[in-house]
């Protein structure tokens, strides 16, 4: 019995150094948008396999990062839409580090290839219920999106100006799910991330713009927006904090930002 | 022998541990469940939460009721019951009484396969088969709906209802029979006179055991249902208590967070009811 305690003890002891290790090592802290969760996972663990420097992540939204690189509380804000004026006018940066493009998709049985911003609202929020209104075949339009809290539904509601009053037929929680569906229902429209479209749906093209990386970066394709990475204009990062900013900004991290499946700004 | 009586006691104290080890884990949850459920139902107000009709966890100015996701699982589960009941009670009752030893045997090993298929495959299934077959079969923009749910559902609870009623079936003592056969009765009368009363505890509990798991089932209901909090109507797109939990998790933060626990503690009350009432049939039986 003695002996089970000794060992549990050090065991204990060695867990806590360990513990007491990690906490000391460099980091950089991000604080902000639940959209970018994805390519900042990506290209923190890069970063960390590359420099030994840990980056922690809070998933806070938008808002609460760009508030908390003002107060100071993390070196990084993430924000998933461009700063206000009232926000610059605090003294912040904003840096474009991705695009975020979603594909409108629809069956590929359905006539239907081009719609404009304005229409996509209003087939969301159902002003637009049967397809034959818009050109399509006589059948009613079964709208497909993502689950509350998706970043890809908050930022295909943001850009249309649907929040909220979207009347989804169904709410799934994936985007492999969003394009098998629409895969299988020839009156379904959906969205999803550009990079993960395949070939079983057809996407349509916005205002006859269609969704390329071109497009995309440029910003002639409307369905999209802005990962911004938000600092203080005045106050310098800290070293490892400059070392991360640097980094994903660069062109070595092109490859890992489109594994997340957005368009690297630079 | 001093020396054996203690390699006895050390024995017996590590089933103990063992043993409490189970128990521990439904405690732990337990009071996890309680304590992480509680805060956002004293928010929201106990009658906004159990009976508002309306959940809109991200919205602007969220409303967080789920009167729908209880109905639905209410009506999920008991059309479950419906559709699978019969079909699963008289299956036991041909397997157990009636047919021969091969078709018996094949047929039950059969059920046992059912019985081990994981809940995403029943979804994926139903996803790519079922959902397509019920938009055409009747005529509707979209098959995934409460209705798909129910089919997957009855399925999923036929192996447990077949198995449990069967050992109850075969459980019935020879002689009950035989004196009911030889009283002139026919065998089908036998089995639904003599056989199925002497067993019905056990039939009860395989039903319940039956809503037990269409109420706690979630994955294969989220590839089926749709997922949209609406109230619940047949060919409508549906949230269970279960998917609610499921689909809203990953992204949740905040009081969002805390409602999917109480949603949650909602579930348990309703698995402890279910519980409770297995173990009463189950009890009568034994008496």
């Amino acid at each position: 019995m003695k002996k089970i305690i000794s060992i549990l003890t050090s065991a204990l002891v060695m867990c806590s150094m360990f513990a007491g290790c990690s906490s000391e090592k460099e980091s950089v802290s991000t604080d902000g948008s639940t959209s970018m969760e994805k390519v900042i996972g990506v290209l923190g663990e890069t970063f960390e396999n590359d420099t030994g420097i840990t980056v922690t992540y809070n998933p806070t939204g938008s808002g609460s990062g760009i508030k908390a690189v003002a107060a100071g509380t993390c070196d990084i804000g993430l924000s998933s839409r461009e700063l206000k004026d009232e926000e610059k006018e605090q003294g912040l940066t904003a840096t474009v580090l991705a695009y975020d493009g979603i594909a409108i998709i629809v069956n590929n049985d359905n006539p239907v290839s081009d719609l404009d911003i304005e229409t996509i609202a209003k087939i969301y929020t159902g002003e637009i219920e049967n397809w034959s209104e818009i050109g399509g075949n006589d059948s009613e339009i079964v709208l497909i999106g993502r689950e509350a809290g998706s970043g890809t539904r908050d930022g295909f509601e943001s850009i249309t100006g649907t929040e909220d009053s979207c009347k989804y037929r169904q709410e799934l929680t994936s985007t492999g799910d969003v394009i098998t569906t629409v895969a299988g229902n020839p009156a379904a429209i959906g969205y999803a991330s550009v990079a993960s479209v395949k070939d079983s749906v057809k996407i349509v093209t916005v205002g006859g713009i269609a969704p390329t990386e071109e497009t995309i970066r440029d910003g002639s394709y409307v369905v999209q927006r802005p990962f911004v990475l938000v600092t203080k204009s005045d106050k310098k990062l800290s070293e490892s904090a400059q070392k991360f900013f640097d980094y994903i900004t660069s062109e070595k991290a092109r490859e890992a930002i489109s594994v997340a499946g957005v368009v690297a700004a630079n | 022998m001093k020396k054996n009586k203690m390699i006895e006691r050390a024995i017996h104290g590590v089933f103990l541990i063992l043993g409490l080890l189970t128990v521990g884990c439904v405690l732990l949850i337990t009071v996890y469940l309680v304590i992480s459920g509680i805060p956002a139902i004293t928010e929201i107000g106990i009658f906004d939460f159990l009976f508002g009709k309306k959940w809109a966890s991200t919205a602007a100015e969220p409303s967080y009721g789920i009167l729908p996701f209880i109905l639905t699982s209410v009506y999920g589960t008991a059309g479950a019951i419906l559709i699978g009941v019969p079909i699963g009670f008289f299956t036991a009752v041909y397997l157990s009484k009636i047919a021969n030893p091969k078709i018996k045997a094949f047929m039950e090993g059969a059920v046992s396969l059912l019985a081990g298929i994981p809940s995403v495959v029943y979804g994926l299934v139903g996803m790519l088969v079922l959902v397509p077959s019920v938009r055409e079969i009747f005529d509707i923009p979209d098959g995934a709906s409460l209705f798909s749910a129910i089919i997957v559902l009855a399925i999923m609870i036929l192996p447990s209802i077949i198995k449990v009623s069967m050992t109850a079936l075969e459980a019935v003592p020879k002689e009950y029979e035989d004196a009911s056969l030889a009283l002139g009765a026919t065998p089908v009368e036998t089995y639904f006179r003599v056989s199925v009363p002497a067993a019905k505890s056990g039939i009860a509990a395989a039903v319940v055991l039956g809503v037990g798991r269409a109420i706690g089932e979630a994955m294969a209901v989220m590839m089926v249902s749709g997922n949209v909090p609406n109230m619940p109507s047949l060919f409508q797109s549906v949230r269970f208590l279960t998917t609610a939990v499921a689909s809203e998790m990953s992204y949740s933060s905040g009081l969002q967070q805390q409602a999917l626990f109480s949603i949650a503690l909602v579930l348990f009350l309703f698995i402890m009811l279910i519980n409770a009432t297995l173990n009463f049939f189950l009890k009568r039986e034994k008496d």
